[in-house]
């Protein structure tokens, strides 16, 4: 069979969603960034909600995210994105809100916020992006850097001595009351990117029941912050990020 | 029955990143010798015979750039 004949609108079973805006996105080749918007892009058409809800942009390499998805968008001060994601709910409670956030915005300078949004189970989506790295600025440690791990500002790799131990973020968060879905996904491989789309679209309908803080870490990659290519990155977050990170709910009620 | 697919590339906007060929089962895609406008190796069909349309491509791609055709044969 002639690919020309295969090619035909009929036979389409896989394309780009149109909650994705046509800007060509600014990240860096084989960034897991992508991936993740893609996914809220087709979880959002899915469910049929892209007119009622709203994103919270965060500071980092996200914050152009809502350059690239054609729904409301707020972009907080660094951290603060929970914050602003309690307000918008509180104000438009038919709406559904998520935050988008990364590891050095939600994890270290955000910590409070995300505590006590979580602690007060405010009824929104958080998205945590944990590559372990600051990519924005060019690199440096974060508070979930692992133990060893070489970044601008640890050149000699993380020695808890000077610079503590890297930071579970989310099995602290899991401890909360208020939230009521607690998971860690990654989106390496069509399995685990198909896996964090489920996630995703259970934290919006959990959103929608009314049912406290969903939050979905994705353990991601920034193969230029790690100085690897995008395959070689993939395969390193496998062994090294998988072990401390494991894969898996933490809490679904 | 078999599955038959192809894929189209939208090379103008593929990053060459090479995360759909590290994840293709069929080894139908590879990143080509010739660079888009901005200089990036962009993903063809190598073996376009040997594709399957299962999207795994496309699932993983960050830049949303394939679309996945399938036919039963």
């Amino acid at each position: 069979m002639d690919i020309k004949d295969i090619i035909k609108p009929e036979n389409k079973v896989y394309g780009r969603t149109p909650v994705l805006k046509d800007n060509v996105m600014h990240y860096c080749p084989g960034c897991s960034h992508g991936t993740v918007h893609k996914l809220i892009a087709e979880v959002i058409e899915e469910m049929g909600i892209q007119d009622k809800t709203i994103g919270i942009s965060p500071v980092g390499c996200s914050v152009f995210a809502y350059n690239y998805l054609d729904i409301d968008w707020q972009q907080a001060a660094h951290g603060r994105a929970p914050a602003l994601a309690t307000a918008t709910k509180r104000l438009n409670p038919d709406k559904y809100v998520f935050t988008y956030q990364g590891d050095g915005d939600l994890a270290s300078i955000g910590c409070a916020e995300i505590m006590h949004a979580c602690s007060r189970g405010e009824n929104i989506v958080v998205i945590f992006i944990n590559n372990a790295i600051y990519g924005m600025t060019g690199g440096q440690m974060a508070p979930t850097t692992l133990l060893g791990m070489v970044t601008a500002t640890t050149p000699y790799g993380r020695d808890p001595k000077l610079n503590g131990f890297p930071l579970k973020i989310t099995e602290l968060i899991a401890q909360l009351e208020g939230t009521c879905y607690v998971t860690r996904q990654s989106v390496q491989n069509p399995a685990s990117a198909r896996k964090a789309k489920k996630a995703i679209r259970k934290a919006f309908e959990n959103s929608a029941m009314g049912k406290g803080t969903s939050f979905v870490e994705i353990v991601a990659t920034c193969n230029s912050g790690w100085k690897m290519s995008p395959v070689k990155a993939n395969k390193w977050m496998e062994e090294n990020m998988f072990p401390f990170y494991p894969l898996g709910d933490m809490k679904d009620r | 029955m078999a599955l038959k697919g192809a894929i189209v590339v939208d090379n103008e906007r593929c990053k060459g990143c090479g995360v759909c060929v590290a994840n293709c089962p069929t080894n139908t895609i590879a990143l080509a010798q010739e660079v888009n406008g901005k200089g990036y190796n962009f993903a063809y069909m190598a073996n376009p015979d040997t594709c399957t349309g299962c999207t795994n491509c496309a699932t993983v791609c960050p830049d949303a750039v394939i679309t996945v055709y399938r036919v039963k044969i």
